[in-house]
């Protein structure tokens, strides 16, 4: 269920401070932030999750990487079992 | 694009699948239920089962906000459509959903105007643009899609429009896995949380599952990575013995949640005694209601709905199906009488069902299909 | 709220149409492999069940390219006009004539706005029909012009898209031969209709056709993929997102004159209008009874059409094009295909997007960029927004 897209806030408009513009992959959308209130404030460069034209929540780019270092540490665990795997065919 | 393609990478898959396999108990079945339609739908995008072992199955769960709208709600929005000066709003996914009689895009055939909205806040746009006509916006969803409507409430009451309402059919998806818990047919080893639901709700929701159903849940993300990733996860706790709910989609999910969303949503809606879910049948406080002061952007009060039950053809099995007793191909009406041209049940509606992404995107038996492939 | 419950007379009546499907429904006893081909097999069945009509009124997914479109055509326009010529279902009709042969087709446009990014109903008009005739591998000559007028278009409007009509007909080198015009009450139309025939001739020996491709040959598609679908749905204006994307309307027949005189290996051309690329892939894979294997991450597309896509939850594969073909051409002489293409400014990022092979027989699979597979099925109506 429910779909929900990574996009960058370009701009906090003005006038209105629970409206943003958006860009993600080259399209803009104006998108309400209304829901972000709580946290700290939204600004240029923030990543939101976009969800039916609201943002449900900041991304959080210290956990984005901890998960890629998880996968990148897996990846890694993998290489050094597959050279292993050739090692011993060598010998 | 950024928080997408990194989560995408077939050679960490790869890696990844290396580990679950490893994982894997020899001997050992083991069955996850991905609760969202969300996943479901990721799952068959990117044939994500090309890279688990044989021995885990994925069950489809019942997280598909158009699937479990009972036909009776689509007749329903037609009746409110109607009506006359209304023109009836909502999202794409609801244009096809075939009600007792018929679906949106039948019933505009006829002579309605049902329109397909990409937010709710467009509906309201839509009314503040048409004042002589009544904009209804059916809304439908669990968690995630609730505090947009809700919203769009608080900002209509702000505005002072009174010609917009909402048809409510917003669901909530704890008391829907409780029923799945309940029901005795049932064999899950663990559960991949929904990702988008829990930026609301949290994580604090599902601890119940762990602490009284002894089952372990991931909060899952939406790329293919984080689905493998929660798989992996899912599978360490029970070799370690551990039955904990953990959170895999940290860049989006707080663990407490998004506190303004749910305030919004406690403001304008109340829970219902009872809902009828499609597929799983009547579930206790598991769907939400305008409240009364707000019972002005309320459809169901403003208009009066015929409101009869229409039930599915006895043959239809999604029931099993969606506890995964079932799988969709094991269902006797699959893909003959019920196909996505004529969905006779709940798995078949949307693309996300768990039928309906068997049917469009795994009919295939695997081995042809890898041969098929192979460069 | 009443209590009592009836049963939708539909889904009642899909169910009684194939009862003997469900008596016959493969005990739960056996392989499970074995028992899910069965399944499989019997869907092939019914899949391959000739069509019909069971809507009670046209609905907007008739026209939109998908499985509501085929049916239509088949089981009613088809049924009823049936002969050789037309049971082939081409982009163009070929015909015989003296001295050569003809290509002859027909196209309609009610594309709204009238006007969009990149283009405007006029020279969509003529684009369309010089393509079909250009799938077809014909030299386009004449066409024919035919407008439904609502009363009320400013006139202005009017003019701009016959200056734009003859621009684009000026490019292609085709003639306006003849015309018609009809003016509907408001409200009956959406500013204007145009219809437009085209005749052209054929000038290779080449028997082009989806039915045509073979295990071994290539797939290739001439440029990226979607843009004028997504730039159309965009300047509707009722998704309130802005983009730079234009749509990709052009005359293919001239690349398509290169791509033929560089190689004698093409089979089959088709331009992927409505129901984009995965429609006609679907076509080629059932004519020719194949099985067609793409490639996810070969196959071109702007990352604002992917933005797009993303956003709105559907898949760009099924979006229209208004000047991009698929081609398939022999496994061999792919690599030639492709630089042909890529020497016409509208080819310049043509493609192999992926490969026939025979078995399994009628399926488009996708080789995801996920590493995964999945089946890429023809689609009932228009793909719309979703949101779950």
């Amino acid at each position: 269920m429910c779909l929900g897209i990574p996009g960058e806030v370009v701009e906090v408009r003005e006038d209105r401070s629970d409206l943003a513009k958006v860009d993600v992959s080259g399209v803009r959308r104006v998108i309400n932030i209304g829901l972000l209130e709580g946290e700290e404030a939204v600004g240029p460069g923030d990543w939101i999750l976009i969800h039916v034209g609201f943002a449900l929540s900041k991304i959080d780019e210290r956990e984005a990487q901890a998960a890629l270092d998880f996968l990148k540490g897996i990846g890694q665990d993998y290489e050094d079992e597959l050279d292993a795997l050739r090692q011993s065919h060598i010998e | 694009m950024r928080f997408v393609d990194e989560y995408r990478d077939a050679e960490q898959a790869e890696a990844l699948a290396a580990k679950i396999a490893d994982l894997c108990e020899p001997g050992r079945h083991y069955k996850f239920m991905e609760v969202c339609g969300g996943h479901t739908h990721t799952i068959y995008k990117h044939g994500l089962e090309d890279y688990l072992p044989d021995n885990i199955t994925l069950v489809h769960g019942p997280g598909c906000p158009v699937c479990v709208i009972p036909m009776g709600r689509v007749d329903d929005a037609i009746h409110i459509a109607q009506q006359p000066d209304v023109i009836m709003t909502s999202f794409g996914d609801m244009m096809r959903v075939p009600g007792g009689t018929k679906s949106f895009i039948d019933s505009n055939a006829d002579g309605t105007t049902i329109k397909m909205v990409y937010s709710p806040l467009d509906a309201l746009k839509l009314a503040k643009q048409r004042p002589d006509q009544q904009v209804v916006f059916m809304a439908i969803g669990f968690e995630t899609t609730t505090p947009s409507t809700a919203m769009t409430v608080l900002r209509a009451a702000e505005e002072g429009v009174d010609n917009f309402s909402v048809f409510c059919n917003h669901v909530t998806i704890i008391p829907a896995i409780k029923a799945i818990l309940d029901s005795p047919d049932l064999r899950l080893d663990g559960f991949l949380g929904p990702g988008h639901v829990s930026t609301v709700i949290g994580c604090r929701p599902y601890e119940f599952i762990a602490r009284d159903y002894h089952k372990p849940l991931v909060v899952a993300g939406f790329e293919p990575l984080d689905i493998l990733q929660s798989i992996y996860m899912l599978l360490r706790q029970l070799n370690e013995g551990r039955c904990e709910v953990e959170n895999q989609y940290g860049r989006v999910v707080p663990w407490e949640g998004n506190q303004v969303a749910l305030r919004a949503i406690s403001d304008t809606m109340e829970l219902r005694p009872y809902f009828e879910w499609r597929g799983l049948g009547f579930i206790s406080h598991s769907a939400l209601r305008m409240r009364e002061d707000y019972a002005r952007f309320d459809a169901e009060r403003a208009f009066d709905l015929p409101g009869v039950r229409v039930a599915d053809p006895k043959a239809c099995q999604c029931g099993e199906v969606l506890k995964g007793v079932l799988k969709p191909w094991e269902c006797k009406v699959f893909g003959t009488a019920c196909t996505p041209e004529t969905p006779i049940g709940t798995c078949m509606v949307s693309s996300e069902g768990a039928c309906a992404a068997y049917y469009n995107y795994g009919r295939f038996e695997r081995d042809r299909v890898k041969e098929a492939t192979r460069a | 709220m009443s209590t009592g419950h009836r049963y939708a007379e539909w889904a009642q009546r899909a169910v009684a149409e194939h009862a003997d499907h469900i008596d016959g429904h493969p005990p739960a006893t056996g392989r499970t492999s074995d028992r899910e081909q069965q399944v499989l097999d019997r869907i092939d069945r019914a899949r391959r069940r000739k069509p019909k009509v069971k809507d009670e009124r046209i609905t907007l997914a008739h026209g939109a390219g998908g499985k509501a479109t085929q049916t239509l055509v088949e089981a009613m326009f088809l049924d009823a006009f049936r002969n050789p010529v037309l049971e082939r279902l081409d982009d163009a009709a070929g015909v015989p004539a003296e001295g050569g042969r003809l290509a002859f087709t027909t196209d309609s446009f009610v594309v709204s706005p009238l006007f969009f990014p990149g283009g405007d109903i006029g020279d969509l008009a003529v684009n369309g029909t010089v393509n079909d005739l250009a799938m077809a591998g014909a030299r386009p000559l004449y066409l024919s012009a035919g407008f439904i007028l609502e009363e009320g278009l400013p006139t202005h409007e009017l003019r701009r898209v016959i200056d734009s009509m003859a621009q684009a007909a000026e490019r292609a080198g085709v003639r306006v031969v003849t015309g018609d015009t009809k003016v509907v009450e408001r409200g009956k139309g959406d500013g204007c209709y145009i219809n437009t025939s085209g005749v052209g001739v054929v000038e290779h020996d080449l028997a082009l056709g989806p039915g045509r491709a073979r295990p071994g040959d290539a797939v290739i598609v001439s440029g990226p993929v979607g843009d004028h679908g997504v730039t159309i749905m965009l300047a509707r204006g009722e998704l309130d997102i802005e983009s730079d994307i234009e749509s990709d309307t052009a005359p293919m027949h001239e690349m398509v004159r290169d791509l033929l005189a560089a190689t004698s290996g093409v089979r089959c051309l088709r331009d992927a209008t409505r129901g984009g690329v995965a429609t006609i892939l679907n076509e080629i894979a059932t004519a020719s009874e194949t099985a067609v294997v793409v490639d996810e991450s070969a196959v071109p597309m702007r990352p604002e059409v992917r933005g797009a896509s993303e956003i709105l939850g559907i898949d760009p594969l099924y979006v229209a094009c208004e000047g991009r073909m698929v081609a398939v051409v022999d496994g061999a002489e792919a690599d030639t295909a492709v630089a042909a293409l890529r020497r016409h400014p509208l080819g310049q990022d043509a493609a192999v997007i992926g490969t026939i092979k025979d078995d399994p027989p009628t399926l488009v699979l996708l080789k995801t960029e996920f590493g995964g597979t999945r089946i890429v099925d023809v689609l009932i109506g228009d793909p719309l927004p979703r949101i779950c």
